[in-house]
């Protein structure tokens, strides 16, 4: 549905993003990660055909953005990060502009606002002034604006900026309500977001994909060891040395615990794809100590983010200056 | 030419929504009103020496007296109010991010520029008809040529959307409505003034210079004559700096 093979985008001699490829299939809701300045906005204007290419190719429903703009941007939706809404209008008369403006036929275009509204619940402050909106209902009526003419791909800048958790919580529940049958886009430097919504992450820095795939997949395969949590009643001692002398134990990091004095807790780092856990609970029993708690903690993919992201500085920190944060 | 309507819509309606439209008809209608006033007052005063001096009497009509003088001042007024019209159209949207949205609608250039245009001119129109009525009552009180009165009009209806052009090309320059306004203005200015220099520099300078200013091409129709080449210098004017913009647009579109 959309595929980008080796997309460049240079703005004088910053290129915000660099070779630049990956597939999209039709109906999957993918995150765009990575910090500010990454290139996830610079990726999105040539998706959205706004900015075209330096180099290399986007291609959406088979068709290119540079060759059929006006035909694949009939075909998106599109929320900036900015949120532009046209502050001094009213709710109904803004998204009546956007399905006029849209070319939404005269016949359907009242019918079509109606649905619009009804999705993302903003029926009732239809004769409201957007200025005089709360962010989040400015947000929804950025949502409702991309809605309309139902496109089937929906390309979303950040949408959950700036909102409190509840307004977060409700925008994010919006997007999995109206994504069932649309392929989305969204950008994100909010980690849970992407890892609640999104089938799959792009991951993004500096302006080239770091990483590339599902959320579950990239916690489990990225990590670098795998950590496990251990309370037990035994002495402090005897208990790091024998964890350190189990197999594929590579680190013991005593754990502040409780009040109470004989537990004792470790943080065990083991090789990856690797599980002690039985190991050292047989251990631990032998020893006829008390197991309290034993468990494996799952890297975040806010461990993996930061993991690759710093990685990529380690790589090339030194021999490149830092890049300048690409004006948005 | 797709969004036109939406945009040209969207246009009319902040203007009428805004403070900006409605302060400069008022001081458009409030100067030329008082132009207007004194202008036949003064007609009046000749028409009592007329009175006593019938070879003065036989040389006074409305025409000549006020409609003439009150077209060329209006011209100038313009040349003062029109510059606020255009100031926002673009740069606004430059600045909120709007005019990247609007741009990912499947619009074109050309109707988002040509919705604009259009809209500053119904504006030009609305400015131009509110002066009707005192034009309309000269009939009352005299016999002016009405064919002399719609030239006039024509002319000023055409420098307007020249200068009209001119201030969206500049508007979609720059993010700051503040900045527009003041380079549209000094632009104007230089229009204006170009035949000053005109004078100095004789040959072809002189003559090119001389026919680069806006008032000027104005002057033939106040005359009663519309003259081709008044009309087309008017109306390439104009496409002259809506392709500019559109030109402009495409720029910041590469630029990001």
């Amino acid at each position: 549905m959309i595929e980008v093979e080796g997309l460049t985008k240079y703005y004088g001699r910053f290129a915000a993003i660099k070779d630049v490829s990956f597939k999209i299939e039709s109906g999957e809701i993918v995150g765009f990660l990575g910090p500010n300045g990454a290139g996830k906005t610079t990726t999105m204007r040539i998706l959205t055909c706004y900015s075209p290419p330096s180099a290399g190719a986007a291609r959406i429903l088979g068709m290119d953005v540079t060759e059929n703009s006006l035909k694949i941007r009939g075909r998106i939706g599109y929320l900036p990060e900015s949120v532009p809404l046209y502050e001094w209008m009213r709710v109904g008369s803004y998204l009546s502009y956007t399905a006029k403006a849209k070319g939404v036929a005269s016949s359907v275009r009242r019918r079509e606002i109606e649905r619009v509204a009804e999705t993302v619940n903003i029926a009732h402050v239809k004769h409201k002034i957007i200025k005089t909106l709360s962010k989040g209902f400015k947000q929804r009526v950025g949502l409702a604006q991309a809605l309309i003419g139902d496109p089937p791909i929906l390309i979303l800048d950040e949408p959950t900026i700036g909102l409190d958790p509840q307004q977060i919580r409700e925008i994010r529940e919006l997007i999995k309500g109206f994504s069932h049958n649309r392929t989305v886009i969204l950008s994100s430097h909010i980690l849970p977001e992407v890892s609640q919504v999104c089938d799959r992450v792009i991951i993004m820095n500096k302006g080239v994909i770091v990483a590339e795939d599902t959320p579950r997949n990239l916690t489990i395969g990225s990590a670098k060891s795998a950590r496990i949590e251990l309370i037990a009643n035994a002495p402090k001692k005897e208990l790091e040395m024998l964890l350190l002398g189990l197999p594929h134990v590579n680190t013991v990091t005593p754990l502040e615990c409780g009040h109470n004095a004989h537990e004792v807790g470790f943080i065990v780092e083991t090789e990856p794809h690797t599980d002690v856990r039985p190991v050292i609970a047989q251990a631990i029993v032998q020893k006829g100590w008390g197991l309290l708690s034993l468990r494996a903690l799952v890297a975040t993919l806010e461990d993996v983010f930061i993991d690759l992201v710093t990685e990529e500085q380690h790589d090339n920190g030194d021999t490149q200056a830092p890049a300048e944060e690409a004006a948005v | 030419m797709k969004g036109f309507t939406a945009v040209f819509q969207k246009e009319v309606t902040h203007y009428f929504v805004s403070p900006i439209a409605y302060a400069v008809l008022v001081v458009f209608l409030v100067i030329a009103g008082f132009m207007y006033r004194a202008l036949v007052i003064n007609m009046a005063l000749l028409s009592l020496e007329g009175a006593a001096n019938p070879m003065l009497a036989e040389r006074l009509n409305t025409t000549d007296l006020v409609i003439r003088p009150l077209m060329q001042n209006i011209g100038f007024i313009l040349l003062f109010v029109l510059p606020f019209m255009t100031m926002r159209l673009f740069s606004e949207e430059k600045k909120s991010g709007a005019i990247e949205l609007l741009l990912t609608y499947a619009v074109t250039d050309l109707g988002v520029i040509l919705g604009k245009f259009f809209a500053a001119g119904f504006m030009l129109l609305v400015m131009l008809l509110s002066l009707a009525p005192s034009f309309l009552m000269l009939f009352a009180l005299g016999n002016p040529d009405p064919g002399m009165l719609l030239s006039g009009y024509l002319g000023l209806a055409l420098m307007g959307i020249a200068l009209l052009a001119l201030g969206i090309f500049i508007s979609s320059l720059t993010e700051n409505q503040i900045v527009a306004v003041a380079v549209t203005f000094g632009a104007v200015l230089l229009l204006w003034i170009l035949p000053w220099a005109a004078d100095i520099s004789d040959g072809p300078t002189g003559a090119f210079l001389r026919q680069l200013s806006i008032l000027q091409h104005t002057e033939s129709f106040n005359k009663g004559i519309i003259a081709l080449s008044d009309v087309s210098f008017f109306v390439l004017f104009a496409v002259f700096f809506l392709f500019m913009t559109m030109r402009s647009l495409e720029a910041k579109k590469w630029r990001g």
